[in-house]
């Protein structure tokens, strides 16, 4: 009988014990504390950077000779590289992870290859700006040119849409599968009618994250792609693409390493922050809008 | 020579090293319920897959004997196996709606066989909906999600979509085993109707479920076909001491 009044007792007890207020309080700084830090960088940068942003920064290219800046190449420099890269590597990692999940008959082989995507995709990413440079830029003959990027940065995204694609093809129920194939589906009509709608939001998310790496990258593009910003586009989408250029982060690092002039990188640093939202919005959007069908 | 409309003869399967199926020999009447029961583990399952091919690409799995539909061989070489899966429909033991409107998931059997039609669509919908006896709880939400659906509803609409692609013959796996008894007890009365059109295999771990709704009975028991009969001989007077003990409750 006394055991039974003290556990009930202890259910009803209304007084948090003191470790565990404790243990809330920490918490809450932790994560209080976390997003205080977002927000002050976000705040900072925008402060800092935005009395750089006029129009003829964002619209003009850079001129050694006037001594004006101008980061109007670097913009479309980096949403061709996004674009472009994202054109060539996202068919390749979901029909990668698709035929790894789906086709794939050798275990073996599959664990492999998920061991060394995993791997690759944790490595530094000059290590992927040295292999492009010596492959596309010397091998194939591309040179130092935005194309190079493309792929260079391609093959760096490769292995995180594969993952997150295969993870999002591995969290479909196999009953769908099941259900299915007892109506005679073949596999492609089954990928095409459930798994990809299914897969939808984990493939979305590799992107974005794909995405925030390339927008982010400095240090390979400026050996693949070259650090010129001084280059207004022009000519087809092939010449402006088989030219050197310098992306929104190489610019940054450019004039914030090389030349100290700190106003240009926080306006360039407000920029791309501003990209990056906008980026991330679009994505979200489409997602909304691939969903409801 | 086998006048059944779909028979097994000598039918062995082994999952690698495991033997699942050891010589099963015996017939699905059309129009007739025919139901599956042993102990789990026994090969009921297995055995069902087997009649539209659904396990054999199941890794290191081997499959001998015959199974015939109307007198031709499901495993022969030229058979089209889309095709088989549209005369053989599969419910499965938990409700598998597909992640999309009521109205798709019964539309996904006929659009897989090339159904383009709307009309047509409409037509078929309606009437599977109408025979797995759920048409007056969902024509009002045939485009809302089928996974807003309660469990037994779920599983009528899984029939509904099995019916949409007009099989002859219905196989389901437990079909009742993750449901309540109100829902039980409607499927119960479904594959009693359904028998009149279709031939229907039923595996079942509920001994009294196949003794209401069976009229045939086959007892498994580690991969053997111990006994199979009409059902009221199976549990008044079965022949074997194996099924008498398993009926009786003595162990499984
Ligand atoms: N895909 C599979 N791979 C390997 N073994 C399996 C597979 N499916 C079933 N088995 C084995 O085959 C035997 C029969 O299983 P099953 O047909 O599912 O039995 P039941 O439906 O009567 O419970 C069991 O020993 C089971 O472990
Ligand atoms: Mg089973």
């Amino acid at each position: 009988m006394p055991e039974l009044s003290v556990s009930i007792s202890s259910i009803t007890a209304k007084k948090r014990r003191p470790q565990e207020a404790l243990l809330y309080g920490f918490i809450y700084l932790l994560s209080g504390g976390a997003a205080a830090l977002v927000v002050c960088l976000i705040v900072y940068v925008l402060a800092k950077g935005l009395p750089a942003v006029s129009f003829a920064f964002l619209s003009s290219a850079e001129n050694p000779i006037l001594e004006t800046v101008g980061i109007f190449p670097s913009i479309v420099n980096t949403l061709y590289i996004v674009f472009f890269s994202l054109l060539v590597s996202v068919p390749l990692g979901v029909g990668g992870a698709i035929y790894l999940n789906e086709y794939a008959k050798n275990r073996r082989l599959v664990r492999l290859i998920e061991f060394a995507a995993e791997t690759l995709s944790g490595i530094p990413s000059i290590l992927y700006g040295v292999f492009g440079y010596v492959f596309f830029c010397v091998l194939l003959k591309l040179q130092v040119s935005l194309i190079a990027g493309v792929l260079t940065l391609a093959v760096m995204v490769l292995p995180i849409l594969l993952r997150t694609a295969q993870e999002a093809l591995k969290a479909v129920p196999e009953s769908y599968r099941e259900g299915s194939r007892g109506l005679g589906a073949a596999k492609w009509y089954l990928i095409r009618t459930i798994l990809l709608p299914c897969a939808l939001k984990g493939i979305l998310t590799g992107i974005l994250l794909s995405v925030g790496r390339m927008v982010g990258e400095s240090a390979a593009l400026l050996l693949v792609a070259g650090g010129s910003a001084m280059y207004m586009p022009q000519g087809s989408v092939f010449a402006q693409l088989s030219r050197s250029g310098s992306t929104l982060s190489v610019a940054l690092y450019r004039y914030a390493a090389s030349r100290g002039d700190n106003d240009t990188a926080f306006g360039i640093a407000a920029v791309l922050l501003l990209i990056v939202v906008l980026l991330n919005l679009l994505t979200r959007f489409f997602a909304g809008r691939l969903e409801k069908k | 020579m086998n006048q059944a409309k779909l028979y097994t003869k000598d039918l062995h399967l082994h999952y690698g090293e495991i033997h699942a199926l050891k010589g099963v020999s015996m017939e699905f009447p059309a129009r007739f319920v025919t139901a599956l029961i042993g102990p789990s583990g026994c090969g009921k399952s297995t055995c069902l897959k087997t009649l539209n091919r659904m396990n054999d690409t199941v890794p290191g799995v081997k499959i001998t004997g015959k199974v015939l539909l109307d007198g031709e061989d499901v495993y022969a070489k030229n058979v089209d196996v889309p095709t088989l899966r549209k005369k053989i429909g599969m419910v499965f033991q938990s409700p598998n709606p597909f992640p999309m409107s009521v109205y798709d998931n019964v539309a996904y059997g006929p659009r897989v066989h090339g159904l383009k039609n709307r009309l047509a669509l409409d037509e078929i919908v309606e009437e599977s909906l109408k025979a797995a006896a759920i048409w007056e709880e969902v024509k009002d939400r045939l485009k809302k999600p089928a996974l807003r659906l309660s469990g037994g509803q779920q599983q009528r609409l899984c029939i509904a979509r099995a019916l949409a692609t007009k099989p002859e013959i219905l196989l389901m796996d437990e079909p009742t085993s993750a449901l309540d008894p109100i829902s039980t007890a409607k499927i119960e009365e479904l594959a009693v109707e359904l028998k009149k059109e279709y031939g229907i295999v039923i595996v079942t771990h509920n001994m009294q479920q196949a003794a209401r709704i069976s009229d045939y009975t086959a007892f498994f028991l580690l991969g053997n076909l111990v006994e199979h009969g009409p059902t009221s001989d199976i549990f008044s007077n079965p022949k074997e001491k194996r099924t008498e003990d398993y009926i009786s409750g003595r162990f499984g």
